[in-house]
């Protein structure tokens, strides 16, 4: 097994100034990970592919991740004022967190027999920033499958050299992994559906004008 | 004919028939299918056409790689709204006339993937389909059936009268809209044509 903690202090002598933080993973299967600054990404991916002592030369996976926005609520102690007195208030802040989209790689050394040690990448946000530096002229294993988590995530890869839809067509503008896709409203319901179901079946399938007085006398 | 002077002329060595009969005879014992598969519903096409299930039997065995040279086609798989266009596409090659087989779970509803963003929920949103095979995926004995059930239905088709058949009516549609790429999903997302959505029972 390799340390994943060591090679992120070993990353940070070798590579001055770059955006590496290591990410601890509490829980049984304790697959902690790297998470990398975007724009370091390719020279932190170099030097792991370099390096005499880890070669990881194979990157088995990648993948994409969707955080949506999120609001975490948290409660501060905070001392006060009151009539008076001091006291300690327990104040409830709320603080957003942006939403952004993550990229996961997963690399393994075939030659030394060990991984994997996992890379994390993250986006500026959801909308605009979206870009990352491309994998594809280090390992080509990476080319289909930044393909595929660009058509179904919406996370553009900077310098692939065939930056295509994979899964969808061209014409498709959605990016359906990502968790606030609507998909299209051609579910074709069951002949005896109930309780919800019913409901969204009613609106879809006969027209409400007709469908409301015999909807209010049944039942 | 009366069957008693058929019975009678077929005991002295002659055969006799009608014309549609013989008609209808050697159009259902020669149905070649196109050649395609789109999943794993395709695999237990191959092995009813090889020599267990032996689809030779039925006259079908001859599986065309031109849809110009074909009279069935078999949609074996699912059908994803990328490849539909395609599936459309090669049915309007076929000539007339031409039957369709929705072969497993993905082609007549959609299957395990009713719910997906990618797939098409049946094959007959888009084609008129002559017999639905349900399974995940259908045995060779299903794909056999719904072979005879086609061939059962071509045997009641007449020369003349409503029941013609397809290649002798001017009324049935011989192409079909081949739907479009759009910004969400295919465009349109059904033909009313051949499909509309079924009623709700309890809605009434």
């Amino acid at each position: 097994m390799i340390d994943t903690e060591s090679i992120a202090n070993e990353l940070k002598t070798a590579l001055p100034g770059c955006g590496i933080e290591f990410v601890a993973n509490p829980s049984p299967s304790a697959q902690s990970s790297l998470l990398i600054q975007g724009t370091d990404l390719v020279a932190v991916a170099q030097w792991l592919k370099d390096h005499s002592e880890y070669r990881f030369d194979y990157l088995s996976n990648v993948t994409g991740v969707d955080h949506l926005e999120k609001t975490i609520k948290e409660k501060v102690k905070k001392t006060q004022v009151v009539d008076g007195e001091e006291q300690e208030v327990e104040e409830t802040v709320e603080q957003t967190i942006p939403g952004y989209l993550e990229v996961v790689y997963h690399l393994y050394s075939m030659p030394l027999r060990h991984g994997p040690l996992i890379l994390r990448a993250r986006t500026g946000n959801r909308s605009n920033d979206v870009a990352l530096p491309s994998l594809t002229p280090i390992w080509r294993s990476a080319e289909f499958q930044e393909r595929e988590i660009f058509d179904l995530y919406g996370v553009t890869f900077d310098g692939h050299p065939d930056l295509r839809r994979l899964l969808m067509w061209d014409e498709f503008e959605d990016h359906p992994m990502r968790k606030d896709y609507v998909e299209p409203d051609d579910y074709e319901y069951e002949p005896t559906p109930h309780g919800p179901v019913l409901e969204r079946a009613n609106a879809h399938q006969t027209p409400p004008s007709t469908d409301a007085p015999s909807e209010t006398q049944s039942d | 004919m009366d069957e008693g002077l058929r019975g009678e002329l077929s005991k002295h060595g002659v055969f006799t028939t009608t014309l549609e009969g013989l008609h209808n005879w050697g159009r259902r014992n020669s149905v070649w299918p196109l050649q395609f598969g789109l999943a794993c519903c395709a695999i237990e096409m191959i092995a009813t056409s090889m020599a267990r299930y032996d689809l030779a039997r039925f006259g079908a065995e001859v599986f065309r790689p031109s849809p110009r040279q074909a009279d069935l086609m078999i949609v074996a798989g699912t059908v994803t709204k990328k490849m539909a266009p395609q599936v459309v596409r090669l049915y309007n090659q076929m000539p007339e006339p031409k039957y369709v087989i929705a072969m497993g779970a993905c082609a007549i509803s959609g299957g395990p993937f009713k719910q997906g963003y990618n797939v098409l929920k049946g094959i007959d949103r888009y084609l008129p389909v002559d017999v639905h095979i349900p399974g995940c995926p259908p045995r060779p004995e299903a794909l056999i059936h719904a072979f005879m059930t086609l061939q059962r239905r071509i045997d009641a088709q007449s020369l003349t009268g409503p029941n013609r058949a397809r290649h002798l009516r001017s009324d049935v549609d011989s192409e079909f809209p081949v739907p479009q790429f759009g910004a969400h999903d295919l465009h349109p997302p059904s033909n009313p044509k051949t499909w509309t959505p079924p009623q709700s029972v309890r809605s009434q």
